[in-house]
């Protein structure tokens, strides 16, 4: 998955067409390490139809405040740079994450 | 799935590792069953760690791995997996996890634990991951220089509103109860009195969270007054008590408190033969991670002689063909010491289709009560799995009748 940081975030998410999903974390944050893999796995699969990236809050915290984040974890779907959907909290499931997704893709 | 467990443990935490460790030194086949990829429960979600007997310095994360670590080397099996459905009857049980995987096992420790309560206001919701938090460790990072709410006054709340102090340039407070009192043990009053950038609302709790897009105002209710107060503030962290993980259970006949615990003896057992709670998941009053600890110990002995005694009595008496002899003693009992020479002078096993089984009503507790043994010596005759005649303290000619 594509590391993120103020350098490239404009460019490759909010100048970007189609779906971005965007995995907010951080080293102290338990249930992001917990999703990170499944996250993975859904870049993997959906690959092709959307872009998978990951920004660790940790150096980049006004970046993810910017983007209203201020919780891990955070998972933020983009269409055509637009925030479109944010899923959040230690108890997000990966078929959530899915879900939003196959929506947002139609 | 051909594998049949002896001790399999649901949830990871320090209840559920140290049940391992007793479980696996004992030589007993152990499974930890947690739902999250990491080992620790609630304890790896916070830092502080300064009351585990015999480990002065250490953190909470620190203090649990090691847990791991020692359940590991004595064999036990960890796997991934939410338990949501139990098949308790009999003496092989199934544990169905949510992704559909299926376990065996002869016994089984609810270690599941407790989870944060909501609060259930207006905006907590739909500010999560925007200022709404339960976990300081995940998002403290945030806040730094930043002004942030706490929502409780137990122990948790306390000691996470000193450890926001770290990063945030200042902490409020938010106290139902009447001014000066907390129920956090008084070690963490008196610390959080003493730091500077700690402030208290007495008598308030939060009513709504506001905010364009991220937090930026708790709305605060007096609960005396029933006045309505603003407080601008970046982030809020809700610590008011958790609630026990076991609506799993609800098809079961483990029973319940009112409030979901399991409901468990000074032994872990539950109201399932074979099913044993401990840690915070059973209705006690102290939790903490000694206790939990000892919960753990207790359960997974228990489940062992419980193992031990249930193996015994299927291997030597229901499983065969022969005419039992069930002989009930207690060695602080000298009448039944007596008789339980008797009955072995008699030489019952010569008759091959005879067979005699002792039991030692004080080490086997579980037969004695199913068999509702009130008094010894007692003999049980069993045929078939059937108890087909009882003598409590037989003479010598109803002993010698056993030989016919
Ligand atoms: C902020 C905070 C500070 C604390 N500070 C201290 C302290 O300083 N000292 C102290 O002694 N105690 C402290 N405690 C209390 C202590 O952490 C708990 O008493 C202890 O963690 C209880 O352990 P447990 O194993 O019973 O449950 P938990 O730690 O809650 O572990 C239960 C585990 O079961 C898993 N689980 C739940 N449901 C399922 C399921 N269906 N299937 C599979 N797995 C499942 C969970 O994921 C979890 O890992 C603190 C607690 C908090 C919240």
């Amino acid at each position: 998955m594509l590391e993120l940081n103020k350098d490239n975030f404009d460019n490759e998410v909010l100048e970007s067409d189609g779906v971005v999903v965007v995995d907010f974390w951080s080293e102290s944050c338990d249930p992001c390490l917990e999703l990170m893999p499944e996250v993975e796995k859904l870049a993997e699969e959906y690959g092709d139809k959307a872009k998978f990236a990951k920004l660790n809050i940790k150096g980049n915290r006004r970046l993810a405040m910017k983007q209203q984040v201020m919780g891990l974890p955070s998972i933020v779907f983009y269409v055509d740079g637009e925030k479109a959907e944010h899923l959040s909290g230690d108890d997000l499931e990966p078929a959530d994450i899915e879900a939003t997704l196959n929506e947002l893709l139609g | 799935m051909s594998e049949v467990y002896d001790l399999l443990i649901v949830g990871g935490g320090p209840a559920g590792l140290s049940s391992a460790i007793y479980g696996s030194r004992s030589k007993l086949k152990t499974l930890v069953l947690e739902s999250k990829s990491k080992m620790g429960g609630q304890v790896a979600d916070y830092h502080e760690m300064e009351n585990y007997p015999g480990v002065v310095e250490t953190t909470a994360p620190e203090l649990v791995e090691s847990f791991e670590e020692h359940a590991k080397k004595f064999g036990t099996e960890f796997a991934k997996g939410e338990v949501q459905e139990l098949e308790l009857d009999g003496f092989i049980k199934t544990v169905k996890t949510k992704k559909g995987e299926e376990y065996q096992a002869k016994s089984i420790v609810l270690a599941t634990g407790a989870e944060p309560r909501k609060l259930g206001c207006e905006g907590e919701a739909e500010f999560k991951g925007k200022g709404v938090s339960y976990c300081a460790t995940c998002d403290a990072d945030f806040f730094e220089d930043l002004h942030v709410v706490v929502v409780g006054n137990g122990n948790s709340a306390i000691e996470e509103a000193i450890y926001l102090t770290k990063f945030a340039a200042k902490v409020t407070i938010i106290v139902i109860h009447e001014e000066g009192k907390m129920d956090a043990e008084k070690l963490f009053q008196e610390r959080a009195y003493a730091n500077d950038k700690i402030e208290f609302v007495w008598n308030s709790t939060l009513k709504e969270v506001k905010g364009e897009g991220i937090v930026e105002t708790a709305v605060l209710k007096n609960v005396k007054t029933g006045e309505t107060t603003e407080l601008d503030c970046d982030g809020i962290f809700i610590f008011i008590g958790r609630v026990p993980s076991t609506d799993f259970l609800e098809d079961t006949n483990v029973q319940l408190t009112e409030g979901g615990y399991i409901k468990a003896d000074e032994d872990m057992k539950t109201t399932v033969p074979g099913v044993y709670a401990a840690g915070d998941v059973r209705e006690k009053v102290v939790r903490q991670v000694v206790t939990a600890a000892g919960d753990g110990a207790t359960a997974a002995v228990m489940a062992q002689s419980y193992l031990e005694a249930e193996e015994h009595w299927r291997d030597n008496v229901l499983k065969t063909d022969k005419q039992v002899v069930v002989a009930f003693w207690n060695p602080t009992q000298d009448e039944s010491l007596n008789t339980l020479q008797d009955i072995e002078e008699l030489g019952i096993e010569a008759d091959e289709n005879k067979k005699l089984v002792k039991i030692d009503t004080y080490r086997n507790r579980l037969i004695t009560n199913r068999y509702n043994i009130t008094k010894v010596p007692t003999v049980l005759i069993i045929e078939s799995g059937e108890e087909v005649e009882r003598v409590e303290n037989p003479t010598e000619e109803e002993l010698a009748g056993l030989l016919k």
